[in-house]
């Protein structure tokens, strides 16, 4: 276990030999290092966990160095492992390695090769940084480390300014939640004068009662953060403009990893929040509403990647809704399943959009069943995971978060289970409109066995990644581990059944595609429908609410206002001086005249005062 | 040597260059770098020795000569940690000014290099002085040859703004003037002797109205140079005007005097003031921020945007400093090492640009990723660390600022926090509209970066990356002063 430090190594190492060489290493060598690196961290990690979880503890620490030291104010790079981190680290350093050998195949023969990979080696040290850290302050190094390189790499492309022009919105709404979350940290360590994530969690336990303002206060702060990165409402508007990052970042950064970060910061600090139900109300109501209103936006989009990237702000709003119901380790669960069967339908998506020359409007697509076979078949069992279909990996994490939100709340399981429904049709319509059909576009098939390996292991995880359950979990989140309550019969087959009548329907609907293609509708529906697409006028809102007011005072104000309070004193100083150079006139009566004037007005004024 | 000698050094280098010039064109800048590089051994030698010695007394270099002992006037230098900081990384940006304007400055190259090594030698002097009416001179010192770099080699606006420069530090700088004669006058009255020195000064306590009054004559002062918010228009048209040298040590280390002053003269020497004036001073902080970021926003002009950003992230220290907390004032001075790295090398980024392209104008570049791709990747990284990353040095100062004011008020932590978003908003424009977006044609012909300019960015991003990941070298060096000013509050 002592090799823990080497996890994140390994990436950072392939980060540093990437820029130092600045971009002068041919492709080969610079895969090597870009997905070596990443092979070597995930050995490192399996070693690991396997060292971890056969010596039976349930903690191990390791102390790097320490940060700094001052005024009581002592953070430490400590990296923390526990059954909550090792099942991060697993899909991340997993999952991470399988995208980084899919994206030596997809970035072949593009610009800035090098870069790419060098970004991409940086974003899972901070992302591993971020959920092996033992103190909140570098679990925050993380935090903003994966927020620089998911716009680094949304902007990847940057000679496009609308990619760049995505890549800083993703930077600075996530930011607006992390500046939420450093207040959370900083009214931490103000109350509990500690930034140690499980001092401050004990402190926590023994200083607040329940519903205490203070702990109340400090969860929705640490919720504002989560909000922002996980792309939840009201911060959700980044990430479907996110996809103009290439695919494999899309599947890693997106999908994967950093937006289940939220999930992550969550169920780390599960203490804060069990002390303060409003909170706990809070994550639940964030969680079910997003999990809702992206559902319904999925099933109008028109580019596959935004139906995936609404598909993923959905799934994440279940494993908030998890959070918040109290069903912790079902939502960690579905955050790894997640992982699984979302990064196979992006890489999927990718190996369909680089056959269709970038291609990404599902409505040119059709007919491709026949000629892409291995990215048809993952995406169909990526959907069938995704819809929850049982023995899929997804039926097991999502079925045990509506059932344990029944007994939450009955209304919160009827809403989560109609989007659930929803998650069914437009997986069905994706399918449908992609795959079957008229043939719109001529596929090139890239045959790569780089392409086509992480779809295959990808593809059985997501199957299978379910069956086993998370029995690190247990000894970490208060719920331990997944449980099984007895729940009553009708509620299990009813549930367990959602998905199946969900495809049923969506195979009326959407099936044949033809009928996507073809339809009138009447103006209120296409009014209806454009409100669904655009996201439910989010963008909107705020670019009328927030970016045009900015806009329009920065640009009015853009020759600072406060300076002309100081031009004001030179025009007085001029202007006077100009008034009194004005009596110089060189005539000697208008002196004469002058000093006869004053001479009375002295006289005068001497013998009022006198 | 002492440390008058290490101010003779660069008094006396600088009349070399001068001089050498005159022999042998070209010659002038190496004389002022042998001419720093003798000053950094001399700092290493007294550090080291101080390290191999007891370590009981946390002052590196002391010296008192006599001036004018009718008045009271002698020439007191000392070096604790914080001015040791400060004075290292006056001489450490010096090289880099040097370096950054090595085929920038054409016309009396001497005369440039003399200036600069005077400007350098009063601000050596400014942080190591403890005789109120010396510090005053130096502070006089190091304004002139600076107007005389902006006048003489500035750009195309340049008459205007180097005297803009010049009457607000020197108007200012006589409210500062007139409040040290004064607080003599009361230590005067008090004990019957004449002293301007520090330490005497500090037992004066003057009282009520009067400290108050005393206070701001200074705090106006260094508030000026900080700059806060309302005194800070001199700046943005100083910086744009300035040669890239000029930038580089206004941004770099002549901030830093203001920030200095407060901490070794505001607080210390009118505590009960300062303290009363505890508010308005963060408020005004929190504004600095706010409305330096805001402002830096609406800029076109590569220059005036990284000048505003200034305004900035200097309004960080001000709050630092008036948080009277160890870890707010820390922060204040990790704010102020970590700036002076990253400022000068974003002037040194607009510096280069303008000598390529002509022209500082955002809407005039783009794109420039594709010609110049070392000069993008070290614009990225400087603007990503004064963004406040963490893992580099402003985050630790920016952090610990706000870490330390939240503990004394709320609200204005959460206005500064605020910058921080804003922060990303410029920063993230700055390099959208610089270095990314549609190539334009028009520039094909630019030129990267070559060794020498790569080494020394590469030495900043170093000291940037190591104050970020260890900063405790610093915090240890300043420990004493932060406790002084804190009087011991976490």
């Amino acid at each position: 276990m002592d090799l823990l430090w080497l996890i994140p190594a390994f990436p950072l190492l392939g980060f540093v030999i990437l820029f130092a060489t600045q971009g002068r290493l041919g492709e080969l060598p610079a895969s090597l290092i870009g997905a070596g690196s990443m092979g070597l961290s995930a050995l490192a990690a399996a070693f690991v966990g396997y060292e971890f979880v056969s010596s039976g503890e349930t903690v191990f620490t390791q102390t790097l160095w320490s940060w700094m030291q001052v005024g009581g104010f002592n953070p430490s790079f400590t990296l923390y492992l526990d059954g909550l981190s090792l099942v991060m680290m697993g899909v991340i350093t997993g999952v991470g390695f399988l995208i980084h050998v899919y994206a030596t195949g997809y970035m072949k023969g593009e610009d800035g090769f090098s870069r790419f990979f060098s970004y991409m080696n940086l974003f899972v040290f901070a992302m591993l940084m971020l959920v092996l850290g033992d103190n909140l302050l570098v679990l925050y190094l993380g935090w903003e480390g994966v927020g620089l390189c998911s716009y680094l790499l949304i902007g990847f492309y940057h000679h496009d300014p609308a990619n760049g022009y995505a890549a800083r919105k993703a930077f600075v709404v996530t930011r607006v939640g992390d500046t939420a979350m450093a207040l959370g940290m900083f009214l931490l360590f103000k109350e509990l004068g500690t930034m140690d994530i499980q001092a401050a969690l004990s402190g926590a336990q023994a200083t607040w009662p329940e519903g205490s303002p203070v702990v109340t206060a400090i969860a929705l702060l640490l919720l504002g953060g989560a909000v922002g990165k996980s792309a939840q409402l009201p911060l959700q508007t980044w990430l479907p403009d996110a996809m103009a990052g290439p695919t494999p970042v899309s599947a890693l950064i997106h999908a994967a990893t950093m937006v289940t970060a939220g999930v992550y910061l969550i169920a780390r600090t599960h203490d804060l929040f069990l002390l303060s139900s409003t909170a706990q109300l809070m994550v639940a109501s964030i969680g079910l509403a997003t999990l809702f209103i992206s559902a319904f936006t999925a099933l109008t989009q028109t580019d596959l990647k935004r139906i995936l990237a609404y598909s993923t702000m959905s799934q994440i709003g279940y494993m908030f809704f998890a959070l918040g119901v109290g069903a912790w380790s079902a939502a960690i669960f579905h955050l790894m399943t997640h992982a699984f069967f979302k990064a196979l339908l992006f890489l999927a998506a990718g190996s369909v959009i680089l056959a269709l020359h970038h291609e990404q409007d599902i409505f040119k697509m059709g007919g491709l069943w026949r000629r892409l076979r291995i990215p048809f078949v993952s995406m169909l069992i990526g959907s069938a995971a995704l819809a929850a279909l049982p023995l899929t990996s997804g039926y097991y994490s999502k079925d045990l978060i509506l059932l344990k939100s029944w007994s939450f709340n009955p209304l919160f399981w009827a809403g989560a289970s109609v989007a659930a429904l929803l998650t069914a049709l437009y997986s069905v319509r994706m399918i449908s409109i992609v795959f079957f059909g008229e043939m719109r576009t001529e596929p090139h098939e890239h045959k790569a066995w780089n392409l086509s390996l992480p779809l295959i292991v990808l593809s059985v995880l997501a199957l299978a990644g379910g069956w086993f359950g998370l029995a690190p979990l247990a000894a970490v989140l208060p719920d331990g581990g997944i449980d099984h309550d007895p729940y009553a019969a009708w509620l299990v087959w009813g549930t367990a059944s959602i998905p199946i009548i969900g495809v049923v329907l969506g195979f009326f609907i959407f099936y044949p595609p033809a009928k996507s293609h073809e339809r009138n509708l009447s103006a209120g529906v296409k009014s209806l429908q454009g409100f669904l697409f655009s996201g439910w006028g989010f963008d909107t809102l705020y670019r009328t609410l927030i970016e045009r007011p900015f806009n329009a005072i920065a640009h009015w104000n853009r020759n600072d206002i406060v300076d002309s309070l100081f031009t004001l004193i030179v025009t007085i100083a001029t202007w006077t001086s100009n008034l009194i150079a004005r009596s110089q006139t060189g005539q000697l009566r208008w002196y004469a005249a002058n000093m006869v004037i004053g001479t009375v007005i002295v006289l005068m004024i001497a013998v009022v005062v006198s | 040597m002492n440390l008058l000698g290490l101010i003779t050094l660069l008094l006396a280098g600088g009349v070399a260059a001068w001089a050498g010039e005159r022999l042998k064109p070209g010659v002038s800048r190496w004389i002022s770098l042998a001419t720093l590089a003798v000053a950094m051994l001399w700092l290493a030698f007294v550090y080291l020795s101080w390290a191999a010695g007891s370590q009981t007394n946390a002052l590196y270099a002391m010296q008192i000569l006599p001036w004018i002992p009718r008045f009271g006037i002698s020439v007191h230098l000392e070096m604790d940690g914080l001015s040791l900081m400060l004075v290292a990384l006056t001489l450490f940006l010096g090289v880099i000014a040097i370096v950054s304007s090595w085929t920038e400055i054409e016309s009396r190259q001497g005369f440039f290099q003399f200036n600069l090594m005077w400007t350098l030698a009063g601000v050596v002097g400014v942080f190591t002085a403890l005789d109120l009416f010396l510090f005053f001179f130096f502070w006089e010192v190091m304004l002139i040859p600076m107007y005389f770099l902006i006048s003489i080699w500035g750009h195309e606006n340049r008459g205007y703004a180097s005297m803009k420069f010049f009457l607000f530090t020197q108007i200012s700088g006589l409210l500062m003037l007139f409040a040290i004669l004064v607080l003599v006058y009361v230590h005067w009255r008090a004990t019957g002797n004449f002293s301007f020195d520090y330490y005497d000064l500090l037992e004066t306590r003057p009282e009520g109205d009067l400290a108050m009054w005393l206070m701001l004559g200074f705090f106006v002062a260094f508030v000026v140079k900080l700059p806060g918010v309302p005194f800070h228009t001199w700046l943005p048209d100083a910086h744009t005007q300035a040669p890239t040298a000029g930038s580089v040590l206004l941004a770099g280390i002549l901030l830093k005097t203001g920030a200095y002053g407060l901490i070794r003269f505001v607080v210390p020497l009118f505590p009960e003031a300062a303290l009363q004036f505890q508010w308005p001073a963060m408020l005004l902080g929190a504004v600095s921020v706010l409305y330096g970021g805001y402002m830096a926003f609406s800029q076109n002009d590569f220059k005036r945007l990284v000048a505003y950003s200034s305004v900035s992230h200097m309004g960080f220290v001000l709050i630092g400093v008036f948080a009277f907390n160890v870890i707010a004032v820390q922060g204040a001075i990790v704010q102020m090492i970590a700036h002076g790295f990253s400022t000068a090398a974003l002037f040194m980024m607009a510096g280069a640009l303008q000598q390529r392209l002509h022209t500082r104008d955002l809407s005039a570049m783009g794109g420039l990723w594709k010609y110049a791709p070392r000069m993008g990747v070290m614009t990225l990284f400087f603007v990503v660390a004064s963004l406040g990353m963490p893992g580099l040095g402003n985050f630790i100062g920016e952090f610990l600022v706000l870490l330390g004011a939240f503990k004394v008020s709320v609200s204005i932590t959460v206005a500064a926090a605020i910058g921080i978003i804003v922060a990303a908003v410029y920063g993230l424009l700055l390099m959208q509209r610089s270095f990314q977006g549609e190539p334009n044609d028009k520039v094909a012909t630019m030129v990267d970066f070559g060794a020498r300019e790569m080494s020394v960015m590469l030495l900043m991003m170093a000291a940037l990356i190591a104050v970020g990941v260890y900063p405790q070298p610093i915090i240890d060096l300043a420990d004493p002063v932060a406790q002084l000013i804190s009087r011991g509050s976490p």
